[in-house]
């Protein structure tokens, strides 16, 4: 365990700092001078070379690196070019609400996913199975802000049942955050649960077939204890995997969404600093995702292990 | 033909008449699969009876219907087969018993051993657990119980340190001793039958004669009936008080052990024994090869004897009508039968 | 449980027992022979979804090539004195949109720059994915480099790689393709390194590296050709994901920039008069989720054929 745990450890860490590089390296491959990029609106001489000064482009790039990482590791990001606010602070206000949204998401896509991916795991070759099977076809062919849309259309705009955007914070009123949050989260959530319903109903069928299925019904034991917990908990050793895989396109949709219900979080943070070409936040949010991805699979991998125990003791990935 | 025989109540009384009264009693046990090609008979009209304490051998080479033989005991086929015939649990019938009942049997007086002691406990939970599951579903004894329990179980299978092995994962278990911890998980309940399929085959030589000799130093002591399926007569000289052999689904010989393989009387028992040279038709290493997929004689039942295509005293008879296993009388009994119109051992012993 | 009739067993369905060996016969691992392109192409027809789904695909194909032929109105020809005009109206099969542009004409060229995308995208991600999958399987040595190459590409989004390219090089179709495409490499790297594991293993290539072949030789003769299905497999479940992709990025602005015809572009301009227009916002819509249904029902279809067991990963 402590092997596997210390390789996986440094794996990432590795992966952090080429990413950071990565990060460093795009601004510094923007068009003309990166100045001109970070002055925003201010573009006299002076202004710019005090720019220059300040983020010190005229310093080789190795230094210039080591500054970007010792900053960014003391929570420095930089400030908006637009309105002068640190994007630390910015990302203090956007995240929480991406993070909502996302782990709702998540709940929704497990709860349907695993649910549906059993159901047609065990109910093989019966309408039980197909209709799970169409549903997790359509769930991949659907584009997620086409579904938002429609939701808006008609379960908004035509019923009023939801309300078609904003946002309100959970700690100013639950019930209504979460009226706001459960048609986005529904919609995040619809292709995130198709893949992770093929991959349970696929994980499930080899489990099914599995000797040790046949070991544990021989003892007696009933088809829920059989399927509940003989096959399903060696099926979420590859789901977890899965759901980790997933992520990057948990924070693709995110923005998505976020842009179609106009909720104020990362993805329109995101979308507003490229369409403002507001460079400090640009960089600021994609080394935060990238920081994010890397930790967040890191954490799947410690909960890969706890599950199953082949790796938890021998540290040998199967 | 084995068809005309009586159905339960017949074989038991038939049973009770001779040495001992059976604590399984198989008649006429058939099973045909529902497939895309139709419907594809794999067992065709097995009897036998096991005593207590007593090793039967169910023998035959691959796809000759003995594990799905083993499997329909239990009820653990799926659901494409169809079970006909009759096999009494001391006196429970289990063909179309239903789902519970079977479930509250299994486990608990008919239990299982499989082949792949890798692959056959879950990877997951401790063995510990998987044997305290079992205890706790069928005598609903408390957790702590079942656990010490559990090591007094693998205490009886012969593993060293078990109080420390209770808690290990099946991954940290060789082969030998992940065998013993289903041997300890099947007579967990005090099983009145045993299942053993192929339970020796993957192990290594010496391991599975330490095996053989536990399950049979168990099976006398704890008086469990011990139903074994192998390819390997090896095996059966070791172990088995009598022997069943299968072929194509049906038994076409059955006797005691010693005198099968004194006296073997079909071809195909003295193929499988390389007792009789069968004139090129043996496999290199003495064995008969095996048959590819399946015998195809199962997916239709001609008036023949199955084995005539492989068999080297067959005659036209032999593929025109079918040979009863005989003699009838008693049938499941101690008795040395044989399906062949031309048997083996025909100039001494008819 | 329900008592049920008969000597059925109990409700666990179990995958037929191997001694049955009834539904699995016959099909010899890892036998990448001629035959078995015969039996995957009888296996492809047999599946009526497949079939769909390459039907689907070949008409969308074709109209996608054929789209200035088949196409009534250019799709930027405006229409003032028919804007929002429903389905159905006479000369505008599928509707008008704010400025009475024709949604059958835009969604012809949409569909073309979609496919274009999807295409494109693919041709990125094999171009990078199919030599560094086999050289991660091949050479133990460059494993873990790539790993971490792979490990690297996946930390940043498709979104956030689109976003850091438009910000970089503006956003247009090809910096789409490329952000998509580039997301779609750990994807292909991954299937082609674990097929080259299994393949390195194999007894007639490891006949071959004995005989003196040189690695290369090896990669080229043995081991991409046998690698060709799966990779086959991964480029037909990757670009209806890159199709998706287009619309999405489109959508937000960060592809194709209007007034090009794109579906994303089209719906993003929908979201504005959709409650006025619902079928400016559906047409599009939908049109994107049969062509991704599609390449999703051909690719399922052909993975099953050149694996019925499914146990591919």
């Amino acid at each position: 365990m402590r092997s596997y745990l210390l390789s996986r450890l440094w794996q990432s860490a590795v992966t952090l700092v080429l990413a950071t590089i990565v990060v460093f390296l795009g601004v510094r491959a923007l068009p003309g001078d990166p100045a001109l990029a970070f002055a925003g609106e201010e573009r006299d001489p002076a202004s710019l070379a005090a720019i220059r000064a300040k983020y010190g482009f005229d310093d080789s790039l190795l230094l210039q690196y080591w500054r970007f990482v010792s900053k960014s590791l003391t929570g420095d990001l930089g400030r908006s070019t637009r309105t002068n606010i640190p994007v630390t602070d910015m990302l203090a206000s956007a995240l929480p609400v991406t993070i909502e949204l996302s782990a709702l998401a998540l709940g929704v896509a497990i709860v349907i996913g695993v649910g549906a991916g059993v159901v047609a795991a065990v109910r093989r070759g019966r309408p039980a199975e197909w209709a799970a099977n169409a549903l997790a076809l359509l769930g991949l062919s659907i584009p997620n802000f086409w579904l938002g849309l429609m939701a808006i259309l008609y379960l908004s705009v035509a019923t009023g049942l939801f309300p078609a955007s904003g946002f309100v914070s959970f700690f100013e009123d639950p019930i209504s955050n979460l009226h706001h949050l459960v048609l986005p989260a529904v919609v995040l959530g619809t292709g995130l649960a198709a893949v992770v319903m093929r991959q349970t109903r696929s994980s499930m069928l080899e489990a099914l077939g599995a000797d040790y299925i046949r070991t544990a019904r021989a003892k007696g034991l009933g088809p829920q204890t059989v399927i509940g917990v003989h096959a399903l908990r060696n099926s979420l050793v590859v789901v977890v995997t899965i759901l980790g895989l997933q992520l990057g396109g948990l924070i693709s949709g995110a923005v998505v969404t976020e842009r179609i219900f106009g909720l104020p979080g990362f993805g329109k943070m995101t979308l507003d600093a490229v369409f403002q070409r507001d460079y400090p936040v640009i960089q600021g949010v994609v080394l935060v995702t990238a920081t994010a991805y890397i930790v967040i699979n890191f954490l799947v991998d410690l909960t890969y292990s706890l599950i199953d125990p082949r790796i938890r003791l021998a540290g040998v990935p199967s | 033909m084995l068809g005309s025989q009586p159905q339960t109540g017949g074989g038991k009384n038939a049973a009770a008449a001779s040495t001992g009264r059976p604590v399984l009693s198989v008649r006429d046990l058939s099973v045909t699969f529902r497939t895309e090609e139709g419907s594809v008979s794999a067992v065709d009209s097995v009897s036998f009876d096991v005593e207590a304490g007593e090793v039967l051998a169910v023998v035959g080479e691959s796809g000759c219907g003995k594990s799905v033989t083993a499997m329909s005991l239990g009820g653990l086929l799926p659901r494409s087969a169809t079970v006909t015939g009759s096999v009494l649990l001391e006196g429970t019938e289990l063909v179309g018993a239903s789902d519970r009942q079977l479930r509250g049997i299994r486990g608990d007086d008919l239990a299982y051993i499989f082949q792949e002691p890798m692959t056959s406990l879950n990877p997951v939970f401790t063995v510990g657990r998987q044997i305290v599951e079992v205890l706790r579903l069928h005598q609903g004894v408390s957790a702590r119980a079942a656990k010490s329990r559990a090591v007094e179980l693998l205490t009886l299978v012969g593993i060293p340190s078990p109080a420390r092995r209770v808690d290990e994962y099946p991954h940290q278990l060789s082969g030998g001793m992940r065998q013993r911890v289903m041997i300890a998980m099947a007579l967990a309940c005090g099983p009145k039958v045993l299942i053993a399929d192929e339970p020796t085959t993957a192990l290594d030589v010496t391991v599975q004669a330490a095996i053989l000799d536990l399950l049979r130093d168990l099976g006398k002591r704890l008086g469990t009936a011990i139903v074994l399926i192998t390819h390997d007569l090896g095996v059966v000289a070791d172990i088995a008080d009598r022997v069943v052999v299968m072929y194509a689904g049906r038994i076409v010989e059955t006797a005691p052990t010693q005198e099968l393989f004194d006296a073997p009387q079909h071809h195909y028992t003295t193929g499988l024994l390389g007792a009789v040279p069968t004139a090129g038709r043996r496999a290199s290493d003495g064995r008969l090869q095996e048959i590819p997929g399946l015998v195809p004689v199962l997916t239709v039942q001609p008036d023949a004897c199955t084995f005539a295509e492989r068999c080297p005293a067959a005659s036209d008879r032999c593929r025109t009508s079918r040979p009863p296993l005989a003699p009838e009388e008693n049938p499941g009994r101690t008795v040395h039968r044989f399906a062949c119109w031309h048997p083996a051992g025909s100039e001494e012993d008819r | 449980m329900t008592q049920t009739s008969g000597t059925t067993p109990p409700e666990t369905p179990t995958v037929e027992p191997s001694v049955a060996g009834l539904a699995t016969m016959g099909t010899p691992p890892g036998g990448e022979t001629a035959p078995r392109r015969g039996r995957v192409w009888r296996r492809l027809r047999r599946n009526p979804l497949g079939v769909v789904g390459a039907l689907i695909l070949a008409i969308s194909i074709a109209t996608a090539l054929l789209a200035p032929l088949l196409a009534p109105y250019s799709p930027a020809a405006v229409h003032f004195d028919a804007p929002f005009q429903p389905p159905g109206t006479v000369g505008f099969g599928l509707g008008t949109d704010d400025l009475g542009r024709d949604l059958l004409s835009r969604i012809l060229f949409g569909l073309r720059a979609s496919l274009e995308v999807g295409v494109l995208a693919v041709v990125v991600a094999l171009a990078v994915g199919v030599p560094l999958g086999l050289a991660a399987g091949y050479f133990r040595a460059l494993d873990a480099v790539i790993s971490r190459f792979t490990d690297l590409m996946l930390a940043f989004p498709f979104l956030i790689l689109a976003v850091g390219l438009a910000a970089i090089r503006g956003a247009s179709l090809g910096n789409a393709a490329l952000a998509i495409g580039i997301s779609q490499i750990p994807g292909m790297i991954r299937v082609v390194r674990s097929e080259t594991l299994r393949l390195k293993e194999l007894d007639f290539v490891a006949a071959s590296v004995v005989d003196g072949a040189g690695d290369l030789s090896v990669l080229a003769r043995h081991i991409l050709p046998n690698a060709l299905s799966a990779v086959i497999v991964q480029a037909t479940v990757a670009i209806p994901v890159a199709i998706l992709g287009e619309a999405v990025l489109s959508f937000l602005g960060l592809g194709i920039q209007p007034p090009d015809p794109s579906l994303g572009t089209m719906l993003a301009e929908a979201q504005q008069y959709a409650a006025r227009a619902p079928w400016t916002a559906i047409v599009p819509g939908l049109a994107i989720v049969v062509v991704t249904l599609g390449f999703n029902l051909f690719g399922d279809a052909l993975r099953d054929a050149l694996d019925p067991r499914g146990s591919r990963r």
